[in-house]
């Protein structure tokens, strides 16, 4: 394992600031939101010290933030921005665009609710209502692996097979805000792996001129969608690569799916983001009283691991599935996936539907308890949605 | 659309990755109804050449001047903006007199 020579207690805001300044992208347009707030002024203050060679556009919402990205990277140049909640939804149509356009802007998200009523902390309704937009969604745990995936980011979006957007989700608050050990790596380390921009049909290109965003009727844009289905599927096998290459300079292991404690367990639980950590501490309690438990975070929603959990999850006795964010009128967004590639299964496993944390409420030990001791005793439904830490 | 490209033969992301390829855009199967010259009432005033948005409009120069010669139906898309600038074509004109004359496509299709 490589030496540990960064080693600091920051919020995960500043990890991704960090990671941020040593990309040293061409551009970053950002208007700032709560709690994404920090990762952006961090930045600023990068680009006022002269730490970054970055065109920072401070925007008046963030709807020319993302407009102002797509811009720059078609013209050529490695942009990013950051968000969250309501800035994400009034990004939205850009947001489209950008992945529609084929771009690959890098942009972390500090989760939170969408109002209303008006609620500034973590949930992730933010990014799961961008799920069909396109982009390719990373998720991650902690500090340490929001900066990771950050930089993973990078590479994983401008890669010749993919040529898409990603996003970076981080919970808002509980890793935005919350202080934590985090290994930086050199920066020399993380120009070498970023290496320069991999661009494709940059407009500034002026003697292979392009045409970006014409009308696309009925003639084409059919093909174009096609065209990016395909793109996803080659998401999950060029993560896995540039997974193992950061590994070897990071000695930190990505892979589609952070599998904790699965091998023998009978009863396993999926989460996504930071709830993940408190379901593998609840994992460690129950194993001591002999349950056989375990946990399943996707670091990847989007595109979404379907094979991998139908291989992981086939013949267990039970999954219990956890989403920070309700579907109004249908089954959760986590769990509605998970039931729909478990269709396929040959030894399909029971299903628990557990909707928590929405607007920032906690989830605690008790919670995850409660869910599984409800698998043990076979008293779960698929057809029910239930709520963790809701008051009734 | 058999002589459209499939979408593994596309640039991505809708981008056109040549220039001037919009010539190649047969804008004629939007017309729905279209324009008929009838030279013996024109009186080459350029009107329609200068506003037809198609640039569906042909002329030619004779002795320094120019002169209308009709329609180009490959770009022709049959908005009728000839016809509505034309100081020849108006709906108090019978349609004799008029130099040009919106007709049904279904008209000329065999
Ligand atoms: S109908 Fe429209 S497109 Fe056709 S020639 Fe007249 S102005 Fe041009
Ligand atoms: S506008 Fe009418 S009169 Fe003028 S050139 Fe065209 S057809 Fe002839």
């Amino acid at each position: 394992m490589p030496e540990v020579k960064n080693r600091q207690a920051v919020t995960g805001a500043q990890a991704i600031a960090n990671a941020m300044r040593q990309i040293n992208p061409d551009v970053v347009a950002a208007y700032p939101i709560t709690p994404q707030t920090p990762v952006v002024e961090y930045f600023a203050q990068y680009v006022a010290d002269g730490a970054v060679d970055t065109e920072m556009i401070p925007v008046e919402s963030e709807h020319s933030a993302m407009s102002a990205v797509v811009g720059a990277a078609a013209a050529g140049a490695r942009a990013m921005t950051a968000t969250a909640a309501n800035g994400l939804a009034l990004m939205h149509e850009i947001v489209y665009i950008a992945a529609s356009s084929r771009l690959p802007i890098v942009m972390p998200v500090a989760n939170r609710a969408l109002s209303g009523p008006i609620n500034i902390h973590c949930d992730h309704s933010d990014a799961m209502a961008e799920r069909d937009s396109g982009w390719i969604q990373l998720w991650a745990e902690n500090a340490q692996e929001a900066y990771d995936l950050t930089l993973i980011a990078v590479r994983l979006g401008e890669h010749e097979d993919v040529r898409l957007p990603v996003m970076v989700n981080f919970d808002g608050f509980i890793i935005s805000h919350g202080v934590e050990v985090v290994d930086f790596l050199d920066d020399e380390v993380v120009k070498k792996f970023v290496g320069e921009p991999k661009v494709k049909y940059p407009l500034l290109d002026v003697n292979n001129p392009v045409t970006y965003g014409p009308l696309d009727l009925y003639d084409y844009y059919f093909e174009h969608k096609r065209q990016q289905i395909e793109a996803m599927k080659h998401v999950k096998r060029v993560f896995k690569e540039i997974a193992e290459e950061f590994e070897k300079i990071s000695g930190r292991k990505y892979d589609i799916l952070d599998k904790y404690k699965v091998d023998d367990a009978e009863y396993i639980m999926i989460a996504l983001g930071s709830t993940a950590g408190t379901v593998k501490y609840t994992v460690d309690l129950l194993r001591e009283q002999g349950h056989k438990v375990g946990l399943v975070k996707p670091w990847i929603f989007r595109p979404f691991p379907k094979k991998e959990l139908q291989e992981l999850l086939n013949g267990r006795k039970a999954v219990i599935v956890l989403d920070r964010s309700a579907s109004f009128g249908a089954e959760a967004p986590v769990y509605e996936a998970v039931k729909s590639a478990l269709y396929e299964v040959s030894d399909r496993p029971k299903l628990g539907s557990y909707v928590y944390g929405l607007g920032g409420r906690d989830i605690k030990v008790d919670h995850i308890k409660q869910a599984f001791e409800e698998a043990f005793s076979g008293n779960i439904n698929t057809d029910e949605e239930r709520y963790l830490g809701l008051r009734e | 659309m058999a002589d459209l490209k499939g979408w593994k033969e596309l640039a991505i992301g809708g981008v056109i990755d040549k220039p001037s390829t919009a010539k190649e855009y047969q804008t004629g199967t939007w017309r729905v109804i279209r324009p008929v010259y009838k030279p013996e009432n024109c009186i080459n005033c350029m009107f329609c050449w200068l506003y037809c948005p198609d640039q569906a409009v042909e002329i030619e120069v004779v002795d320094g001047k120019p002169k209308m010669k009709g329609f180009n139906y490959y770009y022709c898309k049959g908005c009728g903006l000839c016809a509505n600038v034309c100081p020849k074509s108006n709906d108090k004109l019978p349609e004799e007199k008029r130099a040009i004359v919106m007709k049904p496509e279904t008209e000329f299709q065999d």
